[in-house]
C-alpha cells in the first residue's frame, strides 16, 4: 500500500502554479526550516478576486502536493472563498493524507491565508507581513510512543 | 523499470542459501526443539549448527550466543538485562548520542524506573572519543553501550580501545551494537573485548524475525522474557526455528565472503561520493572520511527536503533513505546528523545510501546522472534557494 494517494503523488510529481509572481499583491510564507516545510504562496488579487497564484515550497511529498492543490482550488475564487479553505479541505481533496503529516507539512490554506492577509495588510499601509515561523515540534519521540 | 536497492540497512534481499536452510523448519520438520521425542531432533540439531555458524563469526563459544528477535531486542536485552541484574551495584548507564534508538528509547524507559544515564558526545565525523567515555564512568556505572557503526553517517568506533578504557577504569560491563556493522566489518568479540554483542542477520542477507546476542560466559543478565529454558534461559519462547537456520548460513556467508564484500562495495561506494560532490554545489558528505563502513554514504543536500528528494528518487526507480523530520514519522531530523552539528534545517536535506551486494557500479552511475535533475527540479520550487540566488545576485 502506497504512503501517499495518487492525487498526492500526481501534484508532486506534476506540481500546478509553481513559482513566484513579480509584484505580488500578497505573500505569504509560512513554516520553519528545522521541521522540514517552508512554504510560500503568491497572489494576484483583482476585484477582490485571486487572478493569479503561485507557490514555492521546501519540504516533503505533501507539502509539495498540499501547496499545488490550494492553488488550484483558490485560482479565480473571490478572497471571502478562499479564506474559508481549510487545510483539512485541501487534504481531502488531495484523497488525504498520512496522520502524521496532517498537522506538519499541512499549511498550504494557512499560508494562503497569510497571504490575502499580507494583501490586505499592504492595501492599509501595514505590509508587507514575512516570513511567518510555525512552532518546532518538541514532542520528545520516547514520549510520543509512550502516548501511542 | 529497474529497482535499485540504495537502502540496504532497511532490507537486504535473503540469499538463496539462506532459504534453503530455512525450508525444512516451516513444514516437514516442524517440531520444538525443546521436545525429547522424535520430532525435536533435526529442530534441535539445526540450532545447534545455528548456534554453531553464529559464534564462529563472532569468534565466540556456541554458549555464548543467544537468538533473540531483533537486533532491537538485542540491545534492549544487553541494556535492560544488565540494568536489572546489576542493581546492587549501580543504576548508571553510558551511552553515546549517536546511538540507535533502540538503544536510547531503553535507557530513557530505564531513567523513568530510576536509572540514570549519560551520552558522551562524538566529534564532527561522529567518532566517540575513548577519553569521554572514561571521563564519563563513574563508580555506580553498570554498563557502556557503544554502536561499533553508525546506521546513519556510517562511521566506525574503536571499540576495542573503549572496551579497554571501560574494564581498566570500571567493573562496567561493555556492550556494542553493531546491528549495522556486523557482516560489513570485522566482529570479533575477543578483538573487541566486550561483554555483550548484538548483530542483526536480517542486515547481511539473513532472514527478518531473528536477532543474535553475544553474552559472554560470566556475564550476568536478567531476562527480559521469562519463561522456559530457551536460550539458556536467557530468552524464553519457542525457537523461531526457520530464521535462526537462515541466520546461522547468513553468519556462514558472511564469515566466508567478508573481504570479497568489501572489495565489491569499496568502488561502488567510492563511484557514488565523488559522483555526488563532483556534480552537485553545497552538498556535504557526512560521517568519517575514511574510518566509515564500505556500504553505507550520508549527504547534506542544501535548499531541499530529504522526503521530496527520496520520492522522486524512487520515482526514477532508486531507493534511498533520509535523515530530515519528515521521513523520521516523529517529526524530528536525525539525532545523529545534529549530535556531529549539523543545523537543523540543514539536516532536513539528509539523503541516506546504504549498498549491498546486489548494487553494481552501473547502479552507481545511473544515480550519479539522475540525481541533479531531482536536485535542480526541487531546488527551483525552494523558497530558501530561491532567498540564496536573490542575496547572491546582490
Amino acid at each position: 500500500m502506497p504512503v501517499y494517494s495518487e492525487k498526492v503523488m500526481d501534484h508532486f510529481q506534476n506540481p500546478r502554479n509553481v513559482g513566484e509572481i513579480e509584484n505580488a499583491d500578497g505573500v505569504g510564507e509560512l513554516g520553519n526550516p528545522t521541521c522540514g516545510d517552508i512554504m510560500k504562496i503568491y497572489i494576484k488579487v483583482k476585484d477582490d478576486k485571486i487572478e493569479d497564484v503561485k507557490f514555492k515550497t521546501f519540504g516533503c511529498g505533501a507539502a509539495i502536493a498540499t501547496s499545488s492543490m490550494v492553488t488550484e482550488l483558490v485560482k479565480g475564487k473571490t478572497l471571502e472563498e478562499a479564506e474559508k479553505i481549510s487545510n483539512e479541505a485541501v487534504a481531502e481533496a488531495l484523497d488525504g493524507l498520512p496522520p502524521v503529516k496532517m498537522h506538519c507539512s499541512n499549511l498550504a490554506a494557512d499560508a494562503l491565508h497569510l497571504a490575502i492577509e499580507d494583501y490586505k495588510a499592504r492595501k492599509e499601509g501595514k505590509g508587507p507581513i514575512g516570513r511567518v515561523e510555525t512552532p518546532e515540534h518538541d514532542e520528545d519521540e520516547h514520549d510520543l510512543l509512550e502516548q501511542a | 523499470m529497474k529497482i535499485i536497492n540504495f537502502d540496504h540497512f532497511a532490507a537486504t534481499k535473503m540469499r538463496q542459501e539462506v532459504k534453503d536452510a530455512m525450508e525444512p523448519y516451516f513444514i516437514s520438520e516442524y517440531g520444538n526443539p525443546q521436545s525429547i521425542h522424535t520430532l525435536g531432533d533435526e529442530p534441535r540439531e539445526a540450532l545447534s549448527k545455528a548456534r554453531l555458524q553464529a559464534a564462529e563469526l563472532l569468534n565466540a563459544s556456541s554458549n555464548e550466543v543467544i537468538f533473540t528477535g531483533s537486533g532491537s531486542e538485542s540491545n534492549n536485552l544487553a541494556i535492560k538485562g544488565t540494568a536489572f541484574a546489576r542493581m546492587d551495584k549501580g543504576r548508571h548507564i553510558i551511552v553515546s548520542k549517536i546511538e540507535h534508538f533502540s538503544v536510547l528509547n531503553a535507557v530513557k524507559s530505564l531513567a523513568k524506573l530510576g536509572f540514570e544515564f549519560s551520552e558522551v558526545p562524538v566529534d564532527k565525523y561522529g567518532t566517540v572519543d575513548p577519553q569521554e567515555v572514561k571521563n564519563a564512568l563513574r563508580k555506580d556505572t553498570v554498563l557502556v553501550s557503544i554502536g561499533q557503526a553508525s546506521n546513519e553517517i556510517g562511521t566506525i568506533q574503536d571499540i576495542k580501545e573503549i572496551s579497554k578504557v571501560v574494564h581498566e577504569n570500571s567493573a562496567a560491563y561493555m556492550h556494542t551494537d553493531a546491528n549495522t556493522s556486523c557482516g560489513f566489518t570485522e566482529t570479533d568479540v575477543k578483538d573487541l573485548g566486550v561483554d555483550m554483542l548484538s548483530a542483526a542477520p536480517h542486515r547481511f542477507y539473513g532472514p527478518k524475525g531473528t536477532g543474535l546476542f553475544y553474552l559472554k560466559k560470566g556475564i550476568r543478565i536478567m531476562p527480559l522474557i521469562d519463561g522456559g529454558i530457551q536460550e539458556f534461559g536467557r530468552r524464553a519462547g519457542t525457537e523461531n526455528v526457520p530464521a535462526i537456520a537462515g541466520a546461522g548460513v547468513a553468519c556462514e556467508l558472511a564469515k566466508k565472503e567478508l573481504k570479497s564484500r568489501t572489495s565489491h562495495l569499496l568502488p561502488i561506494q567510492k563511484a557514488i561520493k565523488d559522483g555526488v560532490l563532483n556534480s552537485l554545489d553545497e552538498v556535504y558528505l557526512n560521517g568519517h572520511p575514511e574510518k566509515r563502513l564500505p556500504n553505507n554514504l550520508n549527504f547534506v543536500v542544501k535548499y531541499i527536503e530529504g522526503e521530496s528528494m527520496l520520492m522522486w528518487l524512487n520515482n526514477n526507480g532508486i531507493m534511498v533513505a533520509s535523515g530530515s523530520a519528515c521521513t523520521s514519522k516523529i517529526l524530528k531530523s536525525s539525532h545523529v546528523l545534529n549530535a556531529i552539528g549539523v543545523d537543523a534545517a540543514l539536516a532536513q536535506g539528509s539523503l541516506l545510501i546504504s549498498l549491498g551486494e546486489d548494487n553494481t557500479l552501473e547502479d552507481a552511475e545511473y544515480f550519479v546522472k539522475e540525481l541533479p535533475a531531482v536536485v535542480k527540479k526541487l531546488r527551483e520550487m525552494s523558497p530558501l534557494y530561491e532567498e540564496v540566488m536573490k542575496r547572491n545576485k546582490k
